[in-house]
């Protein structure tokens, strides 16, 4: 998030092969810092998913897991938040043509399938406080609400860098490579998804 | 377009060799059309709707391995295809996937310690 | 853009053209371009300027550390003591370990790594200047929020490792355990962005010709420390993350009468913890495997095997976590397991020991400061590895476990490694940094001090150990201080006694440096006859640390430069000066550098943090707003370019570029 376009040179058109710019390993920093940034968040959600499957069956004073869940509108929103991974392409494949039009056609449309998807979130929150599922009700409850929360809030995070891309590639205000801005949201977004994808076969698919 | 970092020479085309790096840095001309990544979503959208029908179906004990094989394709797929990992430097797969195995290895001999597949 | 001209070359044409709109972030604000002043430190970008007040803060927070150990030394240095009583015992030697790990030695080592990496590698800051300056404010922030939980109620009173359950509610319901999960939340923002920066700076950006093999070994160990915290941080992150949740919003990760497991926190910790322990040590090794070759005259001896060594370490540090929870009940299978994983680990160890050896072997050995430091370092590690390894072997460990052993054995690797190591900096680096030489004579006293001082102080922590005195114990007592030559009040004395030999030692430093500063002249540019690249620049640098870009040849290449081998003999002879090395370079200068410019936004996105951080434990609508700020921050850096626009500099006065322009860049 903050390493985007913390270090670009002003966007006056260079092109680098006319420059002889180049990194020891010829790799863009900015790139380098995302995929390291996402190999660190593996150790982050590792934890999380963790905790949740060593607590999973502690669910006293709660319905359970298989109870609970409701695999027809998760399927639902997993599909949406995998198409919105198919979006985020088209939106970077439309950067690298430099075509600002279409970028900020999908990169609103990958937002609004987040926002889908996190909207089915919250509703499924409800349902289960609702059917006595709380935060602090029990393990299960703590577990499950930290891990798919932090998930949650991490393609909310998506969908406000999203939107404020979309914003600035419309006023021109990218400092810097903007189809790489683009590109580094995408990986941030891709890597939700592929969370989404674990935790949506070892939290709600395995135990039912 | 520069990746450059603006603390470097404006203007020194010698003295700046590198290492030996057969690519540019930019992502010109990597990846799939935008037809290829369709493709590749309709795959991902095929082994999702597998995975569902399989929670609805008995397939007995073949049911935790095929699960888990499914989400092992379907996660490496984006992350080869949708990110580009395939087609990018080893480099960015090989900081990448240190994190991911280093994960999935402390996590599990912590479970390990648990007895958590001791059967409970 | 703004140009910079190391030499008098005549102003550019184009230049000198337009100053006319400032560009402004949100319209209102002009960017903070000043060179001198305190606006030039607090929005700066400049790796080394962070480099010092990483330092700076790092050595504040030692002295408060330090104030917190002797004030439990004091509380052990009678029998029926009343120094402190048993709850501000306890936060007394929570906040002094986590000071000295997260507040000194972390960010101590920080600063060598900000100031000398770029240096070392022959580069002109690192790749992401103003997250580096958003990494200072984060520890500096952070450490401060800690620190202030003293006055609002209690600091933390849990031990450092904080274990489940003593951190629930019911066992510590001041508001300390808060403030330490979310101010190490708020350092370990510091310690992730900063691994990051390192790494894309040490992979990237790399003088011409200087391949990972001919890295300088200080850039390899902290290049290897970066990636232990790339991958450690976010498992701690974890951990935090759910013991906040536990006391601040009813969670029950850790109630055990909920049917929670309180060993998940001992993994999720130790997880990070031993990883961490070799984040502390292989910064001060790095160091070592500087010093000792440049008096010895040799070059360090082995160099790909204390590279692939270190390497070694920082893979196998994720392995052997467990031996932190032998007595926990694990299993006899992960017991043996984890035992043999860490008993492998004492090699690589080993052979670094080995290397530094057999690079003393016959060198010309300059007894020199620094080289006390490291030397010392040899011997006092290996007396604390030799003690870690007594602890590998799980049964001998069972007896040894929360006992004073271990206090001693990590203050052997910690103090006697660690601390040596970063000391060694400070005096072979002092010139480079503020170009004045650490006086020897006052160096030599805080050596000495230091090293009976803390022979004194965790030496008999060995007997008291396996006399059977628990870590933690607040108070003792003549009834059970037992008799002979082995009974805890003599050697409980002997080590508080020491405790303020070690002071008085760390204080023969802070004296050197206002002596130092006040009487010294200006030091030679190369006072060691030095091997490495940061050497091969005026002291302290220029903004832009090199005229020129070197391009590299050799390990070693400004000794390289220096001398070289007589093929026949094998002597060496000198073949070239620092001043003609100099010299060669400028001729090859740069004409237009850009540096990134200094900026507003780190300073203000760190300092929302501890804002939220306050506003959880006391008002959340403070959370909301500190919420806002840093949104607003992200929002004004990542649409500020990171060279300034040459409009926001003050117009010069006679019309050519300004100074600020052609030093700031
Ligand atoms: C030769 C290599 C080493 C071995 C075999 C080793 C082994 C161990 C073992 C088994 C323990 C757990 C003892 C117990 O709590 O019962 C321990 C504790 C500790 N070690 Fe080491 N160690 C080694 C090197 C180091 C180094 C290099 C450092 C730090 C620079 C270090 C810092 C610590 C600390 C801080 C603790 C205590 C943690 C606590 O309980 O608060 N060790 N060591
Ligand atoms: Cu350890």
């Amino acid at each position: 998030m903050a390493d985007v376009a913390v270090h670009t040179p002003p966007a006056d058109g260079h092109d680098d092969h006319a420059h002889g710019h180049t990194t020891s390993t010829g790799l863009s920093n900015n790139k380098l810092a995302m995929w390291m940034f996402l190999g660190s968040e593996c150790l982050l959600f590792g934890g999380l998913i963790s905790t949740y499957m060593l607590y999973r069956g502690r669910h006293e004073g709660s319905p359970t897991p298989s109870q609970l869940y409701n695999i027809p509108l998760t399927s639902i929103s997993s599909f949406v938040l995998l198409m919105s991974s198919l979006t985020m392409v088209l939106a970077v494949s439309a950067a690298q043509r430099r075509d600002d039009r279409n970028t900020m056609t999908w990169l609103t449309v990958t937002a609004l399938l987040g926002a889908t998807f996190v909207g089915a979130q919250v509703f499924e929150f409800t349902e289960f406080v609702r059917e006595g599922l709380g935060f602090t009700t029990n393990l299960f409850g703590s577990s499950f609400f930290t891990l798919t929360g932090f998930h949650g809030v991490h393609v909310t995070v998506g969908i406000i860098m999203l939107m404020a891309l979309v914003g600035m590639v419309s006023r021109s205000r990218i400092p810097g490579d903007k189809a790489e801005v683009v590109e580094m949201i995408g990986l941030y977004w891709h890597f939700v998804d592929i969370v989404w994808i674990i935790i949506f076969t070892l939290v709600y698919l395995i135990p039912s | 377009m520069s990746t450059q970092h603006a603390t470097e020479v404006a203007d020194a085309h010698e003295g700046h060799a590198h290492e030996g790096h057969a690519h540019d840095d930019g992502a010109h001309g990597h990846g799939l059309t935008d037809m290829g990544y369709v493709k590749v979503a309709l795959v991902l959208a095929l082994l999702t709707g597998l995975e569902v029908a399989l929670t609805y179906v008995d397939i007995g004990s073949l049911f935790m391995p095929v699960l888990l094989i499914l989400m092992v394709i379907k996660f490496v797929t984006v992350v080869s295809f949708f990110m580009h990992l395939r087609f990018d430097s080893k480099i960015f797969s090989w900081l990448f996937y240190s994190g991911l195995f280093l994960a999935v290895g402390v996590y599990l001999a912590a479970l390990c310690t648990f007895q958590f597949f001791a059967g409970n | 853009m703004a140009i910079s001209e190391p030499n008098p070359v005549p102003a550019l044409a184009g230049s000198g053209s337009a100053y006319v709109t400032p560009s402004t972030s949100f319209g209102v604000f002009k960017r903070p371009v000043q060179s001198t002043g305190w606006r030039s430190w607090v929005f700066t970008v400049d790796h080394k300027k962070l480099g010092i007040m990483y330092g700076v803060v790092a050595m504040i927070f030692f002295i408060i550390g330090g104030v917190e150990a002797l004030l439990i030394r004091l509380q052990l240095a009678a029998p029926n003591n009343k120094v402190l009583s048993a709850g501000a015992y306890n936060q007394m030697f929570t906040m002094h370990a986590t000071t000295m790990v997260f507040l000194f030695v972390m960010p101590m080592a920080a600063a060598f790594a900000n100031y000398l990496v770029p240096l070392q590698i022959g580069a002109r800051d690192v790749a992401f200047p103003r997250l580096n300056a958003f990494g200072f404010w984060c520890f500096l922030f952070g450490g401060i929020f800690l620190n202030t939980s003293w006055f609002l109620g209690g600091a933390a009173d849990s031990g450092w490792f904080a274990y489940a359950p003593n951190t629930a509610l019911a066992f510590s319901p001041s508001h300390g355990v808060d403030f330490w999960a979310l101010g190490l939340q708020i350092t370990g923002i510091a310690s992730l962005t900063g691994a990051i920066n390192l790494i894309v700076t040490v992979l990237n950006m790399r003088a011409p010709g200087m391949s990972l093999m001919k890295m300088p070994i200080f850039t390899w160990m902290i290049l290897v420390v970066q990636f232990l915290l790339l991958f450690a941080i976010p498992v701690i992150t974890v951990a935090l993350f759910l013991l906040s949740f536990q006391r601040n919003f009813g969670a029950a990760f850790f109630s055990v009468e909920k049917g929670a497991d309180p060993l998940l926190w001992q993994h999720l910790f130790w997880i990070f913890g031993h990883p961490e322990v070799y984040i502390l040590v292989l910064p001060s090794f790095g160091i070592v495997s500087e010093v000792l070759p440049v008096f010895s005259k040799k070059p360090l001896f082995g160099y790909k095997f204390v590279v692939f060594s270190g390497a070694a370490i920082g893979f196998l540090g994720w392995g052997v976590w467990a031996h932190h929870m032998f007595a926990s009940g694990l299993g006899p299978v992960s017991v043996a397991v984890f035992s043999v994983a860490t008993m492998a680990i004492a090699l690589p160890t080993g052979v670094k020991i080995v290397n530094w050896t057999m690079t003393l072997w016959g060198g010309k050995l300059r007894f020199t400061t620094a080289m006390l430091f490291a030397v010392g370092l040899i011997i006092e590690f290996t007396i604390g590895g030799l003690s870690g390894v007594t602890h590998a072997v799980a049964p001998s460990d069972t007896q040894q476990t929360d006992t004073y052993y271990i206090v001693a054995h990590f203050h052997y690797v910690l103090f006697g490694g660690a601390v040596f190591g970063l000391f060694a900096g400070f005096y072979y680096w002092w010139p480079k940094m503020f170009a004045k030489m650490l006086n020897e004579r006052l160096g030599k006293w805080n050596f000495w001090l230091m090293v009976v001082g803390m022979n004194l102080t965790f030496g008999p922590m060995h007997i008291l150990g396996l006399q059977g005195q628990p870590r933690r114990m607040q108070v003792w007592t003549d009834f059970r201080a037992g008799e002979g030559f082995f009974n805890l009040a003599f050697w409980n004395r002997v080590a508080s006694v020491g405790s303020f030999v070690l002071a008085i030692g760390v204080l023969m430093f802070l004296i050197n440096v206002v002596y130092t500063t006040r009487t010294a002249g200006v030091a030679p540019a190369d006072p060691w006859d030095a091997r490495s690249l940061e050497w091969m620049t005026s002291s302290p640098p220029a903004e832009h640390n090199f005229d020129a870009i070197p391009t590299v040849h050799e390990l070693d290449e400004f000794f390289h430069r220096k001398y070289e081998e007589n093929e026949a003999t094998g002597e060496i002879h000198q073949v070239s000066t620092y001043e003609e090395i100099m010299a060669d370079e400028a001729t090859r200068a740069d004409k237009h550098i850009h540096l990134p410019s200094p900026s507003y936004w780190p300073i203000i996105l760190a300092l929302g943090l501890p804002l939220i951080a306050y506003g959880l434990i006391f008002a959340r609508l403070l959370a909301v707003f500190g919420a806002v700020v840093v949104l607003l921050a992200m929002f004004g850096w990542s649409m500020e370019p990171s060279v300034a626009d040459e409009s926001d500099y003050d117009p010069p006065v006679d019309g050519g570029p300004t100074k600020e322009l052609a030093t700031l860049g």
